[in-house]
């Protein structure tokens, strides 16, 4: 599993990790202390097609809930069972143990609209200070 | 940037600011939310104890040889059953038997009650009593703008406030203590809102931030958390407990919630009490019924209710349940006859997931009848 330097994120704070032609999407350290005790993930069917900006996820904190949008568009092909037992995985291992769910990718191209580590990391202090 | 109306703050607003709170706007009051996480702050409360500053909630007096006569009017409960040094939670009906407020009155001496309200009903409250005490010999006074007030909730709260209260470990459920704390006349009373042991220090602006420092100092050795509102919310959620403006309003009554035990008929007269004699010979149409869900999701206020197809009513609290570790709610449902253990469904995110109708509270423990 990838280090958050591996990863290309959206501005809603999804990761995705890319594989040839398959992705690895999860969030970010910085949105699962945002939404803080993660106790439920509904995640999306394997096989479901999603468009790159749709939301296919729900986190839930004690709280509230947060959508969780398609970083990339594709098809669904395998979801992160382990956070039916332990959605704290999201708290715990944002990049590793806490991925949400894989997608085959429908091209190549669209991963160039997402920013890379560093640019998040400035994309951050931006949103903390505008 | 918006501009809104300034919100209010409680004394303690920078020290919540400096130890990192997340504040948020509640009914005007700029307030933590949180201080670490809402689970960790509800399972201290659980196993040890938490720290809460509820310094928004509202302390209105009334004084006078007149001050029982009114409260028995106004009051739903029987006040006679807080003599010196004791308190009782009442609700507050209008002439329809809706509920102006939910309150603990405590009887402070012969002719003496506080009476500690809501935060965002203290003015109507004040307003609605002066109403009702026209020609009553007591004296009103909103002091809510002197006072405030810290909650000290969990199995180790008697031995943590003990330190600095002795008496207070002797008091019985609802009692009431009259004492100085840093030579300021204060009050405490072991009431809570938590469905733990626990007590509520009513005291003087100037005081809070040091009974707060020093409650967080001391309570190291006690396993004590600061903890905000969502905490608040989850632990009095578990202990079915009503919060009012969202459970409860002006045009819900007692009957309706479950709440019957805070009704005495037998007392006399009071405010309300013809209409709601009407509703319980005429019936309920709903009743406040809580649920634990049977699978994964998190409902929430809002969320609708369904029972064999059909939609049944909206919850009108609902959240995980850290003790429990699944998601349950309380909602006012049709008919009113939902027995326990009957399967209903609740519909998250537009899928129906199945539920349980449960028995309140969802949580409880046993209380200390007298002292520890």
């Amino acid at each position: 599993m990838p280090s958050p330097e591996q990863c290309r994120f959206a501005k809603s704070h999804e990761w995705a990790y890319l594989e040839g032609k398959e992705a690895v999407v999860g969030i970010s350290d910085h949105a699962q202390h945002e939404i803080t005790d993660v106790v439920f993930v509904e995640l999306p069917r394997i096989g479901r097609r999603v468009k790159g900006g749709e939301a296919c996820a729900v986190v839930e904190s004690v709280k509230a809930a947060f959508d969780i949008y398609a970083p990339l568009s594709g098809e669904v092909t395998q979801v992160n069972a382990a956070l039916g037992q332990d959605p704290a995985l999201v708290n715990r291992s944002p990049y590793e143990q806490g991925w949400f769910f894989r997608i085959r990718l429908d091209d190549g191209k669209e991963q160039g609209a997402l920013m890379t580590h560093v640019q998040y990391e400035e994309f951050l202090k931006a949103e903390a200070h505008p | 940037m918006s501009t809104v109306a300034a919100l209010r703050r409680t004394a303690l607003y920078y020290t919540h600011k400096d130890m990192g709170a997340k504040l948020v706007d509640f009914h005007g009051w700029e307030l933590p939310i949180q201080f670490t996480s809402i689970l960790k702050e509800h399972q201290a409360v659980r196993a040890h104890c938490g720290l809460f500053d509820v310094s928004h909630m509202g302390q209105i007096f009334a004084q006078g040889r007149g001050a029982l006569e009114f409260l028995q009017r106004v009051a739903s409960n029987d006040v006679r059953r807080a003599p010196p040094g004791k308190a009782v939670y009442s609700h507050i009906l209008n002439e329809s038997g809706g509920v102006v407020d939910d309150v603990i009155i405590s009887c402070l001496s012969p002719n003496r009650y506080l009476v500690v309200v809501n935060a965002a009903t203290t003015e109507k409250d004040f307003e609605w009593f002066r109403k009702q005490a026209r020609d009553a010999d007591v004296e009103l006074r909103d002091q809510s703008a002197g006072y405030g007030m810290l909650a000290i909730q969990g199995p180790r709260a008697a031995q943590l406030l003990a330190e600095l209260v002795p008496g207070c470990a002797a008091l019985p459920r609802f009692g009431v203590l009259e004492v100085p704390l840093f030579g300021q006349p204060s009050i405490v009373q072991r009431t809570g809102y938590t469905g733990e042991d626990g007590f509520e220090a009513v005291v003087p602006n100037e005081i809070v931030t040091r009974l707060w420092e020093e409650l967080m100092t001391r309570g190291r050795s006690f396993g004590l958390a600061a903890c905000g509102l969502g905490a608040r919310d989850t632990l009095r959620l578990e202990a079915g407990f009503l919060l009012y403006g969202q459970d409860i309003d002006d045009d819900r009554t007692p009957l309706e919630a479950g709440y019957d035990w805070v009704v005495r008929w037998d007392k006399g007269d009071f405010i309300g009490r013809d209409a709601l004699m009407r509703q319980k010979e005429r019936g309920l149409g709903q009743k406040w019924t809580g649920l634990k869900l049977r699978g994964g999701g998190v409902p929430r206020a809002g969320t609708e209710v369904f029972a064999e197809g059909g939609r049944c009513g909206v919850l009108t609290s609902a959240t995980f349940s850290p003790s429990l570790q699944i998601g349950v709610g309380i909602g006012y449902l049709t008919p009113p006859n939902f027995s326990e253990g009957m399967r209903v469904e609740v519909e998250l995110h537009g899928r129906k997931v199945a539920a349980e109708v449960t028995a309140l509270p969802f949580y409880s423990r046993p209380m200390p009848k007298n002292g520890s």
